[in-house]
Formats: C-alpha cells, sequence, structure tokens
C-alpha cells in the first residue's frame, strides 16, 4: 500500500503546488477540487522524466515557520531601509561580502539567495561555485561577521534542516 | 453591517496609503544613493512591501465586496517572489561584469567576475 502511494505521488510538493495553484485560479467548487486532484496526479507522472532528482522536505512545519520569520524580516528590513533613504545626512557604509555557503544541493540555496534578495538592505550579487561562496552586496554594515553569523543562524540552519543537507 | 463595512474600508485604505508610501519611498532611494549597486535596494522595497500591502488591501475588499473567498492575488504574490529576487540577482551580476564604479567607502575588495572559474 505504501509502495503504490509513493508511485503514485513521485513528487508531492509538486503536486501540492499544482493543486492549489489550480483552485486559486478557478473556484473553490467541488468540481474543480476533482480536475485540480487530477492534474495533481497526472501532470508529475508526465513531466517525471525531466525532473532533476532535488532534496527532500523533511520538516515541513520548520519550513512554514522559516516563511513567517522571513516576512517579519522582510518588514523590519522595509523600515530600516526607509528610515535609511528618508534621513537627511545619510553616511551609509555599504559594502561586499563573502558568505561561506555550508550547502551544496541548488534548491535550497537558490531559496537562501532569494531570501537575501527579497529583504531589502541585503543582496546576494553573485554565486561563486569554484569555492561555494556567495557575494553580498550590503547597503549598511557595521559588522561584517556579525552579518554571516546572523544571515548563518537565521536563514541557513533552518534551511539545512528543512532540507536535511 | 454597515459598521463593518467601514472598518473594512478602513482597513482597505491604510493598507493602501502604507503601500504606495513604501513604493515612493523605494523611488527616492533609487534617486538619492550614489552607486548602481545601492539602487538595486530601492526596488526591493517596492516589489515586497509595497506590492505586500497592496495585494492584502485587493484581498479583502474583493473578499468583502463579492463575498466569495477566491483570492487569486496570491499567485501574484508567488510569481513576483520567485522572479524579483533572479531579476535582481542577474542585473546585479551584469553590473559586477561590466565594472561599474561603486561609491568610495564600499567595504570589501572590489569584486569582478573572473571569466575563467565563474564560467564553469
Amino acid at each position: 500500500m505504501k509502495r503504490f502511494f509513493h508511485w503514485l505521488i513521485t513528487h508531492p510538493f509538486i503536486s501540492t503546488l499544482i493543486f492549489f495553484t489550480w483552485l486559486l485560479l478557478t473556484s473553490f467548487t467541488p468540481g474543480s477540487a476533482v480536475l485540480a486532484f487530477f492534474l495533481a496526479l497526472i501532470i508529475p507522472k508526465l513531466t517525471d522524466a525531466f525532473w532533476v532528482p532535488q532534496p527532500k522536505i523533511h520538516k515541513p512545519f520548520k519550513l512554514v515557520l522559516f516563511v513567517f520569520h522571513v516576512f517579519y524580516d522582510i518588514i523590519v528590513a522595509n523600515l530600516a531601509v526607509g528610515r535609511k533613504v528618508l534621513s537627511p545626512s545619510h553616511h551609509s557604509r555599504p559594502g561586499f561580502i563573502i558568505y561561506p555557503l555550508a550547502m551544496q544541493e541548488p534548491f535550497p540555496i537558490t531559496l537562501l539567495t532569494s531570501t537575501i534578495s527579497l529583504s531589502p538592505g541585503t543582496l546576494s550579487a553573485h554565486l561563486r561555485p569554484h569555492d561555494n561562496t556567495l557575494l553580498i552586496h550590503a547597503l549598511d554594515v557595521d559588522d561584517r561577521e556579525a552579518l554571516v553569523n546572523f544571515i548563518y543562524e537565521r536563514y541557513e540552519r533552518p534551511l539545512k534542516e528543512i532540507f536535511g543537507c | 453591517m454597515e459598521y463593518l463595512g467601514f472598518l473594512v474600508e478602513l482597513v482597505v485604505a491604510l493598507l493602501l496609503v502604507c503601500g504606495g508610501l513604501t513604493a515612493v519611498v523605494g523611488g527616492i532611494g533609487m534617486v538619492r544613493f550614489n552607486d548602481f549597486y545601492m539602487r538595486m535596494h530601492g526596488p526591493a522595497m517596492s516589489s515586497t512591501m509595497a506590492l505586500g500591502c497592496m495585494i492584502l488591501a485587493s484581498i479583502l475588499f474583493f473578499w468583502f465586496h463579492t463575498g466569495t473567498l477566491r483570492f487569486p492575488e496570491l499567485i501574484l504574490t508567488l510569481f513576483v517572489l520567485i522572479s524579483a529576487p533572479v531579476s535582481a540577482h542577474l542585473l546585479t551580476m551584469s553590473a559586477l561584469h561590466l565594472k561599474l564604479p561603486r561609491q568610495s567607502n564600499t567595504q570589501g575588495g572590489p569584486f569582478e567576475l573572473n571569466e575563467k572559474i565563474d564560467q564553469d
């Protein structure tokens, strides 16, 4: 039975994404829910050969917590950058920071760089695969070590735990 | 019911004003900052906070006025959250590639793309 479910749902994440996207695009009626269910089963099966294997999500609840943390950080960073923009004498000290990545898999690294770029004040500039580092541009940086530590504790360690890598 | 409608409209108006203000501040940031890399931080404000506020306002407004609970705006949020960081990343990479000038007190050495290392 377990094996049958594994065969039926090869990509659980993509299936859920298709299901909810279809429901959001059409309407929340039983008919469209049935159609969304079948599409969520069939589309990952048909496109199975094209997917590069990705690390599985080990802790989905931690992912939800991570998303809320990121939203909170985006609001805080927006206020900080807004204050910097509007202050009459702005003496910001921008800087480039090399951030050593502790992950190897492409998908978690993409999530990390997107998170860094989404919060105003930090911007992922360049991923350097040869020594597995990320070049970050920060708008106003006092302590470079502190920023690297903050990103590791706040974003990268939860991502590592979520994807188990 | 009358009172609730007023409350919802108040919240929607506040969210719209908040989003508009954030977008304006992001635009002012693009004008005031000195080099390309710092200017990239302005649009990040309008594509996160401003858009988020406006989408929340839209969801609330149409939820209340049509009475049906369906929000296709969430898909808009998802697509923007996926595409905005990628475009910012590519723009910054091309700026590094073109060796655009940076503000004089920028910390950290002048990083440039090394074709030999980076293109494999």
